[in-house]
């Protein structure tokens, strides 16, 4: 292993971290607010949430590129801002990261959400508890297995991330040159055994977090 | 009608699809009042808007306080109300003790007149503290529950048909908790059951609904006793009296109560003498009897005014009114017997019931 591939995979750890951190942050009011409200805009906000499903990476990737870009809507807000453009920079590869990942932390979060049941939440109205105490002291306990199937999934989605960072990131040494971009450039340059190294961790990686899913679940803690 | 500052007074009105509730309401602000009528008629539905989970439209003032009218809504978690609902909504990742504490914290310190040892003492739950609610019991679930509505220190306690999803074992393990809540703790309550025994166990006043509206309300006796309500056509009509324990004889394993000026024969009842209780007479266990009866085996005899007759034609039966000092009782007799006596209101009869027939609560 050579530096460019440690510094891929410190820049992965850290991309994933950051990502699964804001998601949460940003997932728990989006879920909470997608399991309450009855407003006409839910329907919308849960299909564009759940697009990242079934769009090619690259296809969002694309989109992002052209909106962060100069003439794009992101990347006009961003340059009056004095920030400057965010494709090829780490916080450009955390924001698309934060999109493409979402729906796997907001659905689990909505699905334990909706599973909480309501005559709880009544009970605890009726003890004097306000919604924001309700939902800290009841919701958020009985949905802690949710957020360790959430947390999982969007680390490794974000580790396995590669249409969207290439579209978007491209290939920076450092800034947004992560594992995946990393094989790749290997096995471009024919350096098969370097490949492999990168690529047996990510199975290995892969398979230990799908044991660990799994086996949560059978203890009867999560549902995905 | 008593006092603005003494009353809950109600005029909601709900929509929910075919059904419409229609409540216009004044509810003296202590004791016990029941409400009762049959499923869907809007109990729950009056229970949840009372407590503000349900928002109607209209008016609730609690004691001349306002909860809601035309523009303000004080939320469920503002209203110092407690819920006791008909499943026992324990909190399920909290212990019994971190449930009733859930409770106390949220009350301020200077408003707390009801202690957890208090609580748990009150319902029997001293074993329970460090359980979890899915190892308990129904019965047990449910006291939890009261005890924790107890320690929200409401000043209006509401209890949606607490007893309804429990076995009759947890029911009767239950009960005689909620008579000790009605006589010593001197929170308002407003009761929703359909049971005719918690109704008659419980009950300081009664109200009677149907299909979203007040078909009546006023004393438990008073309602139980109107011929013009449905209560009385039921095949379980029944009188309820307030009586006292005189005497117990443990030889013939049967307990003297005293009503009014009267004197009844019951079985046994464990309450010690002195105590006051209530009794259920069924109005089909009352015959009556133009004479004092010399040769009989029915142990109680009770003189008795007619007040009134009620015949329908196409029936066998009539319900006779009966007035014993300020008390009412009822008696189904056969329109037959009703000829052959020659009865009227206003005659002087008597009431005999079996005293195997009378279950004192």
């Amino acid at each position: 292993m050579n530096t460019g591939d440690l510094s891929a995979i410190w820049l992965t750890l850290k991309l994933a971290t950051t990502t699964t951190l804001l998601l949460l942050l940003i997932g728990t009011p989006l879920a909470w607010w997608l399991t309450r409200t009855r407003s006409r805009l839910a329907g919308f906000i849960s299909v564009l949430v759940a697009m990242p499903l079934v769009l090619p990476p690259t296809v969002i990737g694309f989109y992002l590129l052209l909106a962060m870009g100069p003439h794009g809507v992101i990347g006009q807000f961003t340059q009056a801002l004095g920030i400057g453009l965010l494709p090829f920079t780490f916080t450009g590869l955390v924001i698309a990261s934060v999109l493409y990942s979402m729906p796997f932390v907001v659905q689990p979060l909505q699905n334990a959400f909706d599973s909480v049941d309501k005559s709880l939440l009544d009970a605890a109205a009726m003890l004097r508890a306000n919604r924001f105490d309700a939902f800290l002291h009841i919701v958020l306990p009985l949905s802690a297995p949710a957020y360790i199937t959430a947390a999982i999934l969007c680390f490794a989605h974000t580790v396995g991330e590669f249409g969207v960072v290439l579209m978007l990131g491209g290939n920076i040494p450092g800034a947004t040159q992560v594992l995946s971009v990393q094989i790749y450039n290997h096995v471009e340059a024919m350096q098969y055994s370097n490949a492999h190294w990168l690529a047996g961790g990510m199975l290995l990686f892969s398979f230990v977090v799908l044991s660990a899913l799994y086996s949560l679940r059978k203890s009867g803690g999560l549902r995905v | 009608m008593s006092n603005a500052s003494e009353l809950l007074q109600l005029d909601l009105q709900l929509t929910q699809g075919k059904f419409h509730l229609q409540c216009q309401l004044n509810l003296p602000a202590s004791g016990f009042t029941v409400i009762c009528g049959r499923s869907g008629c809007g109990k729950t539905t009056l229970l949840r808007c009372i407590a503000g989970l349900t928002r109607a439209q209209g008016a609730v003032r609690f004691k001349n306080i306002d909860w809601q009218h035309e523009k303000k809504f004080l939320p469920a978690w503002q209203r110092p109300i407690a819920y006791v609902f008909q499943q026992p909504t324990l909190f399920p990742h909290l212990t019994v003790r971190d449930n009733l504490l859930f409770a106390l914290k949220r009350v301020p310190p200077a408003e707390r007149r009801i202690s957890l040892d208090d609580a748990v003492n009150w319902l029997g739950l001293e074993n329970l503290l460090d359980r979890k609610p899915n190892a308990l019991s129904g019965g047990q679930q449910q006291r939890a529950a009261v005890a924790r509505s107890l320690l929200a220190n409401p000043a209006l306690l509401l209890m949606d048909e607490p007893l309804a999803s429990l076995d009759i074992d947890s029911k009767l393990e239950i009960l005689p908790y909620l008579e000790r809540l009605r006589s010593q703790l001197g929170i308002p309550v407003i009761y929703v059951t359909h049971a005719p025994d918690e109704m008659s166990r419980l009950a300081d006043q009664l109200v009677l609904m149907e299909e979203g509206r007040v078909l009546a309300h006023g004393a438990l006796n008073a309602l139980l006793t109107n011929p013009n309500l449905p209560l009385t056509q039921h095949q379980e009509a029944a009188a309820v009296l307030d009586a006292v324990i005189e005497a117990h004889d443990a030889h013939y394993h049967l307990t003297q109560l005293r009503v009014g000026s009267a004197v009844l024969l019951v079985p046994l009842s464990p309450l010690p003498i002195g105590s006051h209780t209530r009794i259920r007479i069924l109005a089909r266990n009352v015959s009556i009897a133009l004479d004092a009866p010399l040769h009989s085996s029915i142990q109680n005899c009770l003189q008795a005014k007619i007040v009134d007759i009620q015949i329908h034609q196409q029936e066998a039966d009539a319900l006779v009114r009966l007035a014993m000092d300020d008390a009412v009782l009822l008696s189904r007799i056969t329109r037959r017997a009703v000829d052959q006596l020659q009865l009227q209101a206003g005659m002087t009869v008597y009431a005999q019931v079996k005293a195997i027939a009378l279950i004192p609560h």
